[in-house]
């Protein structure tokens, strides 16, 4: 090597560099750039599903009638396109970038003790498309979409004819194009974890050596492969009926709309395992490292997560048991359905026997971490009630589905994003963060998730359909208490904001192991932050 | 106290049902009360499922809770090293299996039961538009008429906003229905939830469903598929009557102002009837 590119690899980029950032190939700035990304975008759903609950806070229109505040926020459609647009950003701009381009960039490469991902140029473009994709979907939003108004409200699902002569207007062009952008970027981030996972562990770590986060991003990322490809051929043909006079989905022409609900869910099953798998593996690390004990039932855990992911594929049309289905195709979904249950029973029995014996330390990612388990508990129990095809003909499309995947997603992801977080923090920024208000930032958002959300269980027995601007006056009170949560819950996001400023401000030297002992991944025997290029020489597992 | 008085409301109106008037209560804890036999049985499966998952709820509470302070720094400062059990592994795989067998069994009959439609008496036909219902008796000489939400200036005494309409569907007690529903621009859900009635209206197919409902009263659903601007505001609305009333309602040519009166005029007996009762 001549000492040229020996200096150019020594050299950190200046900070303020915009090519650093533009034309960054790095992992650890790509993956910087992912978890800035989806603050952004999780302000922008957060903001909006403060919108639906303000709307919902008391029977009658309140925000969305068209004439408060100057008709600012438009009527009924535009509350529809505000529910849609929720739904798809905090999906596919929130939690997919902060988990697997986040997360993922960041601790794929660390763990298997990897120089880099495997194509960096390819990892920048999967990025860069995110932006692109998200402004699409923003400018969805102002464009004209069904009647007068603008956007796009037929639900993050698409389904036709809804979402064909629904809405001629443009704003479902754009966004498909937002769709079919943000799938290509999955596919190639996809194709780089897969590539980099299978190629580039360090000697010695065999497959069964790798650390779970590992595991659980490898399933993760053969899941986007496998499923978005069936959803960019919805997309296409959507595209097609909407400009190009075909007949796909339309049945006038000899199409069937429910033909896109098989092809959009077999693509948006997956997708919800997507969401939650690189937390599964997350929460196994906190949990061993504040456990001071190894992961209980290693291979257990690592064939569960695949075995969850392999079931994924077969189980889509519990998304559809009202659509007239044959019986007995039903009766096959829900036996199908109610299998999934049994890997992810023993993930949670692994976790509470990991912490079994352990000398457990409550600091802060153990906090979200143990949070996690019993939400998404609480999720998965209602998941089994939905899975029965006899009791959804009660409960599909309520409220009770509402609460159901919000506490899987919003309290399962989310939360293991926030654990995620603020155990990889210092590894992250370099900084110390304050516990205290990181802690109480847990605290809000526990008890306001579980205010705004285990009401709707109850509002969805009693029959409250779900994306309704209003409401029955028989379901003022609970949604009146869901309102409520939110606010709590508004100000443990507040309180996300003041950690990252104390920490921004304060700026106490990070240690490479905050953790000790309990922390045995490979991120944890370099400096915090990382040098820019890490293992020159690769590390060794014996 | 609000939430108190929800309670005590939900419990008086769950146990004086003879004249059932099925609408949501605010502050309600669980589903509706069920008036056919479907929604019996779902509401039977739906208990037996509380007893399993809050159960397992808590039990999985009551570990984590159990660990984090039995082996918590202070109180276990040594770790063990522990990381398999291949007995402890088994049976958490095989014990929830045994549970979802055991909730199969119950699963499985009532899925049959909802889908397999026994001799109807006769057919409804509801179209779902943007954003009414059209209902037709095709037995009774293929009546058609569109039911659309009363708007909330336009309330009369006894109707309900967002849920009363201005023509109901009107079914005799205890007749078994076929029920075919079918929409004419984008996707609809007929959903009545006292009924245990939840079917997509898809334009180019008919779907089907039955009831048969035991209590005479008035019932209310609502759209249950998003179908765009007004989907919050076209309800469904069933008045469950006698053979006769339901005889006079047809010969009054359904959809017509007299209908109503008929069936107005033979609620109101039936209050007074009621009334006298007590």
């Amino acid at each position: 090597m001549s000492a040229d590119a020996a200096n150019h690899d020594a050299h950190t980029p200046s900070m303020y560099d915009w090519k650093r950032w533009v034309y960054s190939t790095n992992h650890k700035d790509i993956g910087t750039m992912y978890l800035i990304f989806a603050i952004i975008a999780g302000i922008i759903g957060g903001g909006m599903s403060g919108l639906i609950r303000w709307e919902l806070a008391e029977p009658g229109l309140q925000v969305f009638d068209g004439m408060a505040f100057g008709g600012f926020f438009g009527d009924a459609q535009n509350y529809n396109v505000i529910t849609t647009m929720h739904g798809l950003i905090m999906i596919f701009f929130m939690v997919m970038p902060a988990m697997i381009g986040g997360f993922g960039n960041w601790f794929v490469p660390l763990m298997i003790g990897a120089p880099d991902m495997a194509f960096p140029r390819m990892n920048n473009i999967s990025f860069w498309l995110l932006p692109a994709s998200f402004a699409l979907a923003v400018m969805s939003m102002f464009v004209p979409g069904a009647g007068s108004a603008n956007g796009f409200g037929g639900g993050w699902v698409l389904y036709p004819p809804l979402s064909t002569m629904g809405h001629p207007g443009p704003a479902m062009d754009l966004l498909i194009l937002s769709l079919h952008i943000a799938g290509a970027s999955s596919i190639l981030g996809a194709i780089n974890f897969i590539t980099t996972i299978f190629n580039m562990r360090a000697p010695g770590m065999t497959m069964h050596k790798m650390p779970l986060f590992v595991w659980s991003i490898l399933v993760t990322v053969f899941l986007l492969l496998l499923s978005l490809p069936v959803l960019a051929g919805a997309l296409t043909m959507l595209l097609t009926d909407r400009n190009f006079g075909t007949a796909f989905f339309d049945p006038a022409g000899g199409g069937d709309p429910i033909m896109f609900q098989h092809l959009f869910w077999f693509f948006g099953h997956p997708e919800v395992y997507i969401l939650i798998l690189p937390g599964f593996g997350m929460v196994s690390h906190i949990v061993s490292t504040f456990s001071k004990k190894p992961v209980f039932g290693y291979l257990g855990m690592a064939y569960a997560m695949v075995s969850i992911g392999a079931i994924g594929f077969i189980v889509w049309a519990h998304h559809m048991y009202t659509v007239g289905m044959p019986v007995d195709l039903k009766a096959y979904f829900v036996a199908a359905t109610m299998v999934i249950a049994v890997p992810t029973g023993i993930k949670i029995f692994s976790w509470i026997a990991t912490m079994w014996g352990g000398s457990i330390e409550m600091r802060t990612p153990m906090m979200w971490a143990i949070g996690f388990i019993f939400l998404f508990t609480v999720g998965g129990v209602t998941g089994v009630v939905l899975a029965n095809a006899g009791v959804d003909a009660s409960l599909h499309d309520t409220y009770y589905v509402v609460a159901h995947f919000h506490y899987v997603l919003s309290l399962g992801a989310v939360f293991a994003i926030f654990a995620g977080w603020y155990y990889w923090f210092e590894k992250i920024w370099g900084v110390k963060y304050n516990s205290i208000l990181a802690r109480l930032q847990f605290l809000f958002f526990f008890v306001g998730a579980n205010v705004i959300f285990f009401p709707q269980h109850f509002l969805g027995l009693q029959g409250m359909p779900r994306r309704y601007v209003d409401y029955a006056d028989g379901f003022a009170f609970w949604n009146g208490v869901s309102s409520f949560g939110y606010l709590i819950m508004l100000v443990g996001m507040v309180l996300f904001f003041a950690v990252l400023i104390e920490a921004a401000i304060r700026r106490r030297k990070a240690d490479a192991n905050p953790w000790g002992e309990g922390a045995t991944t490979l991120e944890w025997t370099l400096s915090s932050p990382p040098p820019f290029h890490q293992f020159n020489e690769l590390p060794r597992i014996k | 106290m609000r939430f108190l008085t929800a309670i005590v409301l939900t419990w008086i109106l769950a146990s004086t049902s003879a004249f059932a008037f099925d609408v949501p209560v605010d502050g309600a804890l669980g589903l509706q009360p069920a008036v056919t036999p479907i929604m019996e049985r779902i509401t039977e499966f739906h208990n037996l499922l509380l007893w399993i998952i809050i159960p397992i709820t808590l039990f999985v509470m009551a570990l984590l809770i159990w660990c984090m302070w039995r082996y918590s720094s202070k109180n276990n400062p040594v770790p063990s090293k522990n990381s398999h059990n291949t007995l402890l592994e088994v049976v958490w795989t095989a014990l929830p299996v045994v549970i979802l067998i055991a909730i199969s069994v119950f699963s499985f009959p009532l899925l049959y039961y909802e889908e397999e439609i026994p001799d109807a008496d006769f057919t409804i036909k509801a179209t779902g538009n943007q954003w009414n219902w059209t209902y037709e008796y095709p037995d009774q000489g293929a009546l058609e008429y569109p039911s659309i939400m009363v708007q909330e200036a336009d309330l009369q005494p006894g109707q309900l906003r967002n849920l009363s309409v201005d023509y109901p569907l009107v079914v005799p007690i205890d007749a078994t229905v076929r029920l075919q529903v079918t929409a004419s621009d984008v996707i609809h859900n007929f959903a009545m939830p006292a009924f245990g009635t939840k079917i997509d209206a898809i334009p180019g197919r008919i779907n089907e469903a039955w009831f048969q409902v035991t209590e005479e009263g008035t019932y209310y659903g609502q759209c249950s598929e998003l179908c765009g601007q007004g989907h919050a505001f076209m309800p469904i609305e069933i008045h469950v009557v006698s053979q006769d009333a339901f005889d006079a309602w047809i010969a009054a040519e359904p959809g017509s102002d007299e209908s109503n009166a008929v069936i107005a005029a033979y609620e109101a007996a039936r209050n007074t009837r009621l009334a006298q009762l007590d």
